[in-house]
């Protein structure tokens, strides 16, 4: 945890329509940090996901969103995601009209306000595709149009790789995901960790998902708060115990 | 017409850039027999369409406007000039083409396309048609692609007289009749049996004169066994006051023939447009509709596909866009009269900012249409709440074994989608941009790329801004 801190939530409620979720939740994610935040179903995991991507779905009534040092709470989403972060969707959605590389290279553009060859990129998404084991033929299609489940998380991680975020937040990438699936995202995962020394905050169920990753720090939420803290051990006691007893 | 690169360069004011008026005659506006004498006369014509013009203004003057559409109230024929011949005569070489008129044809990007990916170009500016040409090898294989005031006095008018309104004829509705009267420009095709033209002919018609009218007329017919691909465009540029556009298109498709008509509408939207088109399909034949509506300020515009011969078919493919200040009252008509025949009409509508978007379809299976197969699929997307889309569909079935579909959507753009672009970097606008572009893939996917490309750009012209 010696890493400069990348991002720092402040004691942040958010309210999806009329009703609060997250009752005042506190969390700093260092540089080249990885946190896993786990926590029974329900409990505002992927709101708090979607409230740092600035879904406008969920609205901030009280707190901070600090990233790099800059107060992003009123970012609007694009303007959060040319800044460095990135999330993976629990249910990626299906838009046709536009091919995955098209997506991710107008994506790429976007974020660096740069023209992106042709050539180069080619060349990179299709290396980046053989490491996810996904077949080319994807970068042509529409972005998740009849993906099946696995394919489209394996392409919101094949765009995380392409995009390189500084931070990138995965709300249950590996649920519902066959062993291979999860082995080749887990790949993924860690080819980000060495190539982009990207901070992650990994929402999951599972511990599949982190058995090959270094995980600094476990945060456990109950009820929209942050019940718990602490570091890789915590995962296993949750595997062993649940959530039960997890107030410290 | 543009390249793909060109994609971020797209400007409104290419289709608005006007020119300067050079015509060489435009008739005083209003509709009478000695203005419609007139037309013929500056037209040279035979003696027989002198008198069918006449005719047709007769039923013109006999029939009333349509009272069940959007209203036309703001269209007074008193200040339409129906003829406006450009100051030039036709030509085979863009060389050739007056500097203006020929910027223009470039702006829109047809010399291009021409040379790229068509097997043939006309090219018509006002009334008459300032350019025609077809590649060496398809003329070689005896396809006959000419403007049709050549086209009737020339080797085919015999052919020109036996088809010229049998299909649509002037008694069909009040503008078909005033097309008859004062019809002038628009091609001729002719593609000989078993002749399979690989790659596309176009027409481009650009109104350029304010207060104008244009009424081109397109017949093609497609002999047996062989097939063609059709591109028509238009645009015009926008003025304050009203231009008409009553064209007329009549496609015959011979035994076990193919004939895809592609267009890609894009009026200013000052324009009446108020267009008549419709296909006879013979034995084993194919008509595909492939349409793109975007422009003008009210559109009347239902193709019909008759399909008199056993085993043929139909396939419409359609997009409506309808912005601020445009009802378009769009669809497609087909009429089954021989067995086993088989339609499909898969269209999407798209309303904004108070536009409405109207989508009619009308099926009707005769008495002897056994084993019939027929399919409805309209999809709306509304894009703010004073905006409006209706879907009116219309069937009559006379027999008892016709499988007949319809299904029809509403809806809106989905937020969670909007996020998702802007999750990776897209701005609001580009993110509900594509995703009208991707609802309306069935028509881009059926254009050749270049027109795809141009599609998009209309769209994302119309989003522009639209973010409040």
């Amino acid at each position: 945890m010696a890493g400069k801190s990348l991002l720092e939530v402040k004691n942040l409620h958010v309210n999806i329509e009329d009703k609060e979720i997250l009752h005042g939740v506190n969390l700093t994610i260092g540089e080249d940090e990885t946190h896993v935040l786990m926590g029974p179903n329900g409990t505002g995991k992927s709101t708090l996901g979607y409230a740092i991507t600035g879904n406008p779905r969920y609205s901030v009534s009280e707190g901070q969103i600090i990233f790099n040092g800059e107060d992003i709470t009123n970012m609007p989403v694009n303007e959060r995601a040319k800044k460095g972060i990135f999330l993976s969707f629990q249910n990626p959605l299906e838009v046709p009209g536009v091919t995955l590389s098209a997506f991710i290279r107008s994506a790429l553009e976007q974020k660096t306000g740069k023209r992106v060859r042709l050539w180069d990129y080619k060349k990179k998404l299709a290396q980046t595709m053989e490491l996810l084991s996904m077949d080319e033929s994807y970068a042509e299609r529409d972005l998740n149009v009849g993906f099946s489940g696995g394919e489209k998380k394996k392409a919101e991680i094949l765009q995380m790789l392409m995009l390189e975020p500084s931070l990138a937040i995965l709300d249950e990438t590996d649920s519902g995901l066959d062993v291979d699936a999860v082995r080749t995202v887990s790949k993924g995962i860690s080819i980000y960790k060495e190539q982009c020394k990207g901070s992650l905050l990994i929402i999951t169920h599972s511990t599949r998902i982190l058995e090959s990753l270094h995980v600094d720090v476990t945060h456990v939420m109950e009820e929209g708060k942050i019940a718990r803290e602490g570091d890789a051990s915590l995962v296993d006691e949750i595997n062993e115990n649940g959530f039960e007893d997890i107030k410290a | 017409m543009k390249e793909k690169s060109h994609v971020d360069d797209i400007d409104r004011s290419v289709y608005d850039i006007r020119d300067e008026e050079h015509d060489a005659y435009r008739i005083e506006a209003g509709l009478t027999p000695e203005i419609v004498d007139k037309i013929s006369k500056e037209k040279n014509d035979p003696e027989w369409m002198h008198e069918f013009r006449l005719k047709s203004l007769e039923i013109y003057n006999d029939m009333k406007i349509p009272d069940w559409g959007p209203s036309i109230e703001g269209l007074d024929m008193e200040h339409i000039a129906t003829y406006v011949r450009p100051n030039t005569k036709m030509q085979g070489d863009w060389k050739d083409v007056p500097q203006d008129i020929k910027d223009t044809f470039e702006r829109l990007g047809i010399p291009q396309a021409e040379r790229k990916s068509l097997a043939g170009v006309g090219a018509q500016y006002d009334s008459e048609l300032v350019y025609h040409n077809v590649k060496d090898e398809v003329a070689a294989q005896g396809v006959i692609y000419t403007d049709m005031e050549s086209a009737l006095k020339g080797e085919y008018a015999d052919m020109v007289h036996e088809y010229f309104m049998k299909l649509v004829t002037p008694r069909d509705h009040k503008f078909a009749a005033l097309h008859g009267a004062v019809w002038s420009g628009g091609s001729f095709v002719y593609v000989p049996k078993g002749v399979d033209v690989s790659i596309p002919l176009q027409s481009y018609f650009r109104l350029n004169a304010k207060g104008a009218g244009q009424f081109e007329h397109t017949l093609i017919i497609v002999d047996e066994g062989a097939s063609l691909h059709f591109i028509e465009g238009c645009s015009a540029p926008k003025y304050n006051v009203a231009n008409l556009h009553a064209g007329c298109v009549e496609l015959f498709v011979k035994k076990d023939a193919k004939l895809r008509y592609s267009t890609i509408e894009n009026w200013s939207k000052n324009m009446y447009n108020l267009n008549t088109k419709r296909a006879l399909v013979e034995e084993g034949g194919t008509i595909e509709w492939v349409s793109g509506s975007f422009g003008s300020h009210v559109s009347y515009l239902y193709p019909m596909s008759i399909l008199k011969g056993r085993g043929s078919k139909m396939e419409f493919t359609g997009v409506t866009f309808a912005g601020e200040g445009q009802n378009l009252d769009t669809g497609a008509k087909v009429i089954h009269a021989a067995p086993d025949t088989s339609s499909y009409m898969n269209t999407r509508s798209i309303s904004k900012s108070g536009g409405i978007s109207t989508f009619r379809s009308s099926v009707v299976v005769q008495k002897n249409a056994s084993n019939a197969k027929s399919a409805v699929s309209c999809q709306s997307l509304m894009l703010d709440s004073e905006s409006r889309s209706d879907t009116i569909p219309a069937m009559d079935i006379r027999t008892k074994d016709a499988a007949v579909g319809h299904e029809a959507k509403i809806g809106s753009i989905s937020d969670d989608a909007v996020f998702y672009l802007m999750s990776r970097g897209m701005s609001e606008e580009d993110a509900r941009a594509l995703i009208v572009s991707g609802f309306a893939d069935n028509v881009s996917k059926e254009l050749p790329l270049e027109y795809a490309v141009e599609m998009n750009n209309l769209i994302r012209l119309e989003m522009k801004g639209s973010i409040g």
